[in-house]
């Protein structure tokens, strides 16, 4: 198992290495210039003895590669030192930036696993229970309906239904704060703020896991060993409690893994829809702004999130199937 | 006199009364004290220094904490020529010396927050700074302050700006609102970049907290130099950078008003949802949005292609028609329109392409085309910015316009950052949009756009013309405003017309739906304006 695990963490050094080269040199391919944006995209005057002042302050007019300090040199030792320098946009240090909004996204991502495991798995095993009965009929129309529906229309739609129902009852619309409180702080404004998005996640999360819950399971329930259980005459509750979904669960695991990894960098458009300063605005926020440094970051970041996380579903794999880790 | 004689008087006199008690003027509304202002910003904020940096998103979350030397008049922010007195003391002074000497009597009751008194070194060091900034610091408006020989502070209370020449230009550049008063002490302890990071201002709040991302939360400054205010306790400045979530936070009464401004069908959907609860402010808005050829390229390198162009756009009608889906209204040459040195009607029509009669203007176009030889075929490209208010409307209709001379444009819609790639540098384009937008009302500064390249910082058409020079530079340098309007409808028939470099579309308007309760706040023409906050209260 040790040997397995070592494996696996060396195996994750060249995927960060190749997202790094990847991302650096994909930024550089698009054009702009962030000194440009920031002084000229006002359509007020732009001065260009500013303009290069502020590309030379921010290292824009070194040599992309091959020299000492080239902006690749500067981003790669900034990477494996851990500083990860300052926002081109805001001056401000990114670990700093990244730390403000990592406490919401991280809630976000936990808040809407949390919803769509809870919804996921029972509406899953009941759908294949079930199958092809009025319930499964429901439950996939459902799920359907969550996988076809963006959460970010959803999010638009449970806004503006929030003001017109609440101006219907009270007189005065009503909508989530736009601004966050940390739970911590005051439980209820930061639970009116964060319930609504992460309902509108976490239902497009559940829909994508009650699929696959339900088609694992519909697999294992056709499993030799089930038919088996059966044939001792074990009860059905047991059968699909011990045996099936237990079995059932290991790829489920996967796609629960993944979409908590995307969940924390992913939330790019309900993020905005919602006006929540997370993870997901801010990468939105300095593509558009040409913020190489920040956008480095954060994708590695993101990368970052995605590999661990496989490489505890792996682990997880290897530790539920002894199978995995000795092939 | 008779008795009917009498009665009559009697009861006109009671008529008159009446008429007076209902319909005039009341008593002045009681300002309430107290309440957080509550607004939502769209942009980000770069850095803390007005100096460097341009964008509204500085303005409206830090501009209330500082203090400016002059402003433009809260209480009658649409006059494009209403400055008075912030920092300094009495009016604004009259220049003497034959326009090149201007004296400020800086006002001695004023503190910065971190309890330094503000003296006019700080002023004499702040526009240092500005116009004559060291080597490596950036300072977004000096060229605005060309005509500025020296600053010198003989007295703790006296500022002396000595020009090169008297120029029109020089107090509305004063007065934009992004020229903070910084602290001499904080200059020259912690060097010209601390601001970027630092505040320590003299305006009406004081500064709490930034929450990048999020918020800049300031509170009542009690020592404030305008007695008795400001009203407010303090303010919240919520970043919200989508439309929709700004509209929709007015609406749930998450902020109160936002500055920057809304389209018409935002305006509408809002005044239909809250009634009376909103109140709607309007004004024209100094900026405007431009088409420019690429002079360099064929068959836009011929003057009689670019006129076509020109030609082919009916402002009139577009005023009408797009001013009920995209915020732009105005009709106008290079100057504000409300400007003295704006062009009159009777002086637009006049030139190519705001024709009273449109059928002869686009008959016009079809015969400078066909005498130039446009291989009218051809599908030409159309640069455009991919933000919808009011870009790709207006490229949309601009589009049109051209199709009906029979000239054929593909937009491209472009993110700003490839957008200004193109623009400034690839020049990949036949036609580009561009715009222009400033703050203080300042024609003779904000016309430079339309200099030769390698004079303008912003003229992206690529041509150079000197005759446009030479009277800009008169023009700057005339003191007469009867000799400065001559030589400006010279530089405008030039460029908009004769020359034919590059044409303005449409002049933006602005709508500023916000919360009734929000009181005391006047309506300017630019977002950037009338943004310190210290004549706002809450009726509630």
């Amino acid at each position: 198992m040790y040997k397995y695990i070592i494996k696996r963490m060396l195996l994750m050094i060249p995927t960060l290495i190749g997202a790094a080269v990847i991302v650096f040199f994909l930024l550089r391919a698009i054009p702009g210039d962030v000194c440009v944006l920031k002084m000229a995209g006002t359509g007020m005057y732009a001065d260009p003895e500013a303009i290069a002042i502020c590309q030379k302050e921010l290292g824009l007019d070194k040599p992309l590669i091959m020299a000492a300090d080239s902006q690749f040199v500067d981003f790669v030792w900034g990477f494996i030192t851990f500083d990860l320098g300052e926002s081109m946009w805001t001056g401000r240090s990114i670990s700093e930036e990244i730390g403000l909004r990592f406490e919401l996204s991280l809630q976000v991502a936990i808040m809407a696993t949390v919803i769509g495991v809870i919804i996921a798995i029972p509406l899953g095993t009941i759908s294949a229970i079930k199958q092809d009965t009025w319930i499964d009929y429901i439950v996939r129309t459902f799920s359907i309906a969550g996988i076809a529906m963006p959460s970010f229309w959803l999010g638009i739609i449970i806004i503006l239904g929030l003001l017109i129902i609440t101006n219907s009852i009270t007189g005065e619309p009503w909508m989530p704060p736009i601004e966050y409180t940390p739970l911590w702080v005051d439980p209820w404004a930061n639970l009116s703020q964060l319930i609504w998005p992460t309902v509108a996640t976490g239902y497009r999360y559940s829909a994508v896991t009650t699929r696959m819950t339900r088609s694992v399971l519909l697999e294992v329930l056709r499993e030799d060993y089930v038919r088996t259980a059966r044939a001792k005459g074990l009860l059905e509750k047991l059968i699909i409690n011990r045996h099936a979904l237990k079995n059932s669960l290991l790829p489920v695991t996967t796609v629960i893994g993944l979409e908590f990894a995307f969940l924390m960098g992913g939330l790019v458009v309900t993020e905005q829809v919602f006006n929540l300063n997370g993870l997901g605005k801010l990468l939105v926020e300095s593509v558009l702004a040409t913020d190489y440094t920040m956008t480095q970051s954060l994708v590695m970041l993101v990368a970052t999130v995605f590999i661990l996380t496989n490489f505890f579903i792996d682990i997880l794999y290897a530790w539920l199937d002894p199978r995995i880790r000795y092939s | 006199m008779s008795k009917w004689k009498k009665h009559s008087i009697l009861a006109l006199t009671i008529t008159l009364a009446l008429a007076v008690w209902t319909f005039g003027p009341g008593p002045a509304e009681a300002v309430k004290r107290g309440g957080i202002l509550k607004f939502v910003v769209g942009s980000k904020i770069p850095s803390y220094d007005g100096h460097r940096e341009t964008t509204f998103g500085v303005i409206h979350p830090i501009r209330p904490l500082y203090s400016i030397l002059i402003r433009i008049n809260p209480d009658n922010p649409q006059s494009p020529t209403d400055f008075v007195c912030d920092v300094c003391a009495g009016s604004v002074p009259k220049a003497t010396d034959g326009g090149k000497t201007y004296t400020f009597k800086i006002r001695n009751d004023i503190w910065f927050h971190n309890g330094a008194k503000l003296t006019s070194a700080d002023v004499k060091a702040t526009f240092d700074k500005i116009i004559f900034p060291p080597k490596g610091i950036p300072s977004a408006r000096k060229a605005f302050f060309t005509s500025v020989a020296s600053i010198s502070a003989p007295d703790k209370s006296t500022v002396v700006f000595k020009l090169k020449y008297a120029s029109g230009a020089f107090i509305p550049a004063l007065a934009n609102p992004f020229n903070w008063i910084y602290s001499k002490a904080d200059l020259d302890k912690h060097g010209f970049r601390w601001h970027q990071k630092n505040i320590n201002g003299s305006g009406a709040f004081r500064f709490v907290q930034h929450k990048p991302g999020a918020f800049v939360e300031g509170k009542r400054y009690e020592k404030y130099h305008l007695k008795g205010k400001p009203y407010l306790d303090g303010y919240r400045a919520i970043s919200a950078p989508k439309m929709s979530i700004r509209l929709q936070a007015i609406r749930g009464g998450r902020a109160f008003i936002e500055f920057r401004g809304f389209p018409p069908k935002a305006r509408d959907d809002l005044k239909k949802a809250l009634g009376n609860k909103l109140t709607v402010q309007e004004s024209d808005w100094n900026c405007n949005l431009l088409f420019t050829p690429n002079n360099k390229r064929a068959p836009f390198d011929n003057p009689d292609v670019r006129r076509a162009l020109t030609l082919a756009v009916d402002r009139w009608g577009g005023s009408k028609y797009l001013s009920r889906i995209a915020i732009v209204r105005g009709v106008g040459g290079m100057v504000f329109p409300k400007h003295p040195l704006a062009a009159t009607k009777a002086e637009l029509q006049k030139i190519a392409g705001y024709w009273p009669d449109l059928k002869k203007s686009r008959a016009e176009a079809k015969r400078l085309l066909k005498k130039a030889g446009v291989d009218m075929n051809k599908t030409y490209i159309f640069s455009n910015r991919g933000v919808d208010q009011p870009y790709r409307v207006v490229g949309t209709w601009l589009i049109d316009q051209w199709r009906s001379v029979g000239f054929k444009f593909k937009q491209e819609v472009k993110p700003s950052p490839a957008f200004y790639a193109s623009l400034r540098k690839k020049h990949d384009w036949d036609v580009s949009m561009d715009f222009n937008c400033q703050s203080v009302i300042n024609p003779l500064a904000d016309v430079s756009k339309f200099l030769s390249d390698d004079i303008s910082g912003n003229q992206y058409g690529q041509y150079q013309n000197r005759k446009l020079d030479k009277w800009f530079d008169q023009m700057n340098r005339a003191s007469d405003p009867a000799e400065q309007r001559k030589f400006m409808r010279m530089y405008e028939k030039e460029a908009l017309d004769t020359s034919a470099h590059q044409f303005i579309t449409l002049w933006w308007f602005k709508i500023n739906p916000h919360r009734s309760f929000v009181k005391g706040w006047k309506i300017a023409p630019s977002h950037y304006l009338n943004q310190s906050l210290d004549q706002i209260w809450l009726d509630q």
